[in-house]
Order: structure tokens, then sequence, then C-alpha cells
């Protein structure tokens, strides 16, 4: 399983996306739109609890880090619309 | 960088590069004992007089002649694969730095702590200053810094491309819908060019790569500048 203590960075630092066990690959696709996925799920679980979003940050970070700039605007758009085809 | 008549490679900048010159280099010599070989083989059958033109059933030649090309082989291979895996391996990068192909240029974003991107356009050949070189000199040079493992994506907008600096040993096919990885690393400081490497259309020879490396100190000066 993935070991999320050791994948944070320092504390208070943060240079880049480690490396992700998950995703040992030359093909980063899945990656960039896992931690996309796992962003607005995070936000979603956090937000019905009532508790603080600040641990979706990482996710937000590693996502904003690997994924192109458009492909975060067309998914945010089809949120918007209702089109977005990923389970949130 | 290339110069008129080069005939091999360009010199190497990182590691990987310096793995395939030296990979390369033995893999000619194999291919010259072979050629040579069989040179010899063919004016010693063109010239002589063609005794033993019915020797059937010798075991000893047809042993030799399957087992030696298997050891060849297998030289040629294991070398091959040690490269090809190094090459896959993502060692903690300091920095990510995507590319995105374009019909006909490359855009580069950077987005660990801000949004920094911009569009890398070819500088037309009527637009030269003295000294810069024709169909490889770009607007907005890709700037990192040098002696740093960094993460490259490399992706397309529209059609295939392939991101490649030769000097740095890297290729890395663009594909629309897909993130390709590579790490990038450079021993110096410099300019490194590189072209666009898979037919993308009319202007494919026009969209031209240049990597300038610097010290981590200018890259940060250059970065901040830029936001
Ligand atoms: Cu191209």
């Amino acid at each position: 399983m993935l070991n999320v203590e050791n994948q944070k960075p320092p504390k208070g630092k943060w240079t880049t996306p480690p490396f992700d066990p998950r995703f040992p690959n030359q093909n980063q696709t899945r990656n960039c739109y896992q931690n996309f996925l796992d962003y607005h799920r995070c936000m979603k679980a956090m937000n019905r609890r009532g508790k603080s979003t600040q641990p979706c940050e990482y996710y937000f970070r590693v996502y904003r880090s690997l994924c192109p700039i458009s492909w975060v605007q067309r998914w945010n758009q089809q949120i918007q619309d209702g089109t977005f085809a990923g389970k949130i | 960088m290339a110069y008129p008549y080069q005939l091999g490679f360009q010199d190497a900048t990182s590691p990987v590069m310096e793995e395939l010159l030296h990979f390369h280099d033995h893999t000619l010599m194999i291919v010259f004992l072979i050629s040579t070989l069989v040179l010899y083989l063919i004016s010693l059958m063109l010239s002589t007089k063609l005794t033993h033109t019915n020797t059937m059933d010798a075991q000893e030649i047809e042993t030799i002649w399957t087992v030696l090309p298997a050891i060849i082989l297998i030289m040629i291979a294991l070398p091959s694969l040690r490269i090809l895996y190094m090459m896959d391996e993502m060692n903690n990068p300091l920095l990510t730095v995507k590319t995105m192909g374009h019909q006909w240029y490359w855009s580069y974003e950077y987005t660990d702590y801000e949004e920094l991107n911009f569009d890398s356009y070819m500088i037309p050949t009527t637009e030269l200053k003295p000294g810069e070189l024709r169909l490889l000199e770009v607007d907005n040079r890709l700037i990192l810094p040098m002696e740093t493992p960094i993460r490259m994506l490399i992706s397309s907008e529209d059609v295939l491309h392939s991101w490649a600096v030769p000097s740095l040993g890297l290729k890395t096919d663009a594909i629309p819908g897909r993130l390709n990885q590579t790490t990038l690393m450079s021993l110096r400081p410099g300019l490194f060019y590189g072209q666009c490497s898979e037919i993308c259309g009319s202007n494919h020879s026009f969209m031209p790569i240049v990597l300038e490396m610097v010290p981590l100190k200018s890259f940060e000066s250059w970065s901040s500048s830029m936001l």
C-alpha cells in the first residue's frame, strides 16, 4: 500500500511531487488524473463532515504540478457543467 | 552541438548520454568485427578452387556458428537493457516541468509553485541576429537549473510530436491525451538544441527546442523575474 506519511514532503517545504510507486512507468497520465480525482473526493468528504480541507492541499499541489494547465481547465469546466466523467 | 560534416554524435551532457555513447561504440566494434570476418570469408570463397563442395554432418562447425552468434547477441542485448531501465528511473526530482507540443511550437509550464507558462516559437531566418543559428533559435528558451534532476512531462495539444535534445540523450513522444515522463539532467551549463522529431505537419521543421542550463541561483532569479 501507498505510505502517505513517506510521500509527504518535509513540513513547510514543498518542492515537487515525489516518486509515486503506483505509477512507476513512463506513462504518467493516470498519476495526474488520480490526484485530480482524489483532491475533489477529499474536498467533498471533508466538507460533508464539516472538517478542515487543509489535508486535501497535498493532492492539489500534486495534480497542479503534474497536470497540463489545459487539462485542468477542461476538467474544471466539465465539473461546472456537470459533464465530468469521473466519480467524485 | 552539431557542426557541419559531423559524423558522430554530439558531446554528452548527461550521464544517460555518456552511457549511450559507450553502448554505441561497443556495438559498432562488434559490427566491425563481424563485417571484417564476412568480407574475409567472401574474398576467400571468390578466390578458392572450391574443394570440399560436398561436406555434410559437420557437427563441430554447426555448434560453433550457432553458439557464437547467440553469445554476441547477448553481449549486445544486456547492456542495451541496462540503459533502457536506467532511462526509466526517476530519482527524486527537484522540479517538474511540462511541455506541450502544438502545431507548430512548443509551450512550457512550470507549475510547482506559481503558474508560469509561455510559448516558444522559432525565430524566422529574416529576423536572426549575427551568429544565431538558422532554424534552431527560439524567442523564449526553456531555462532550467543544471546538476539537478528534473521531471519532464511531455504531451501534445493536437497531433503527435516528439521532444528531443540529442546531447542530453532525450527523445520522448508528445502524444495528445497522454503524459510521458522522462528525467532531464545536465552536468554543465550551456545552450542545448533539439528539434521536433515526429512528423507533425507542414511546419514540423520549424519548431526547435532550446534548453538553457544555468546555475540554480540564476534560475531562481530568472523564474522570480518571470512572475
Ligand atoms: Cu512537431
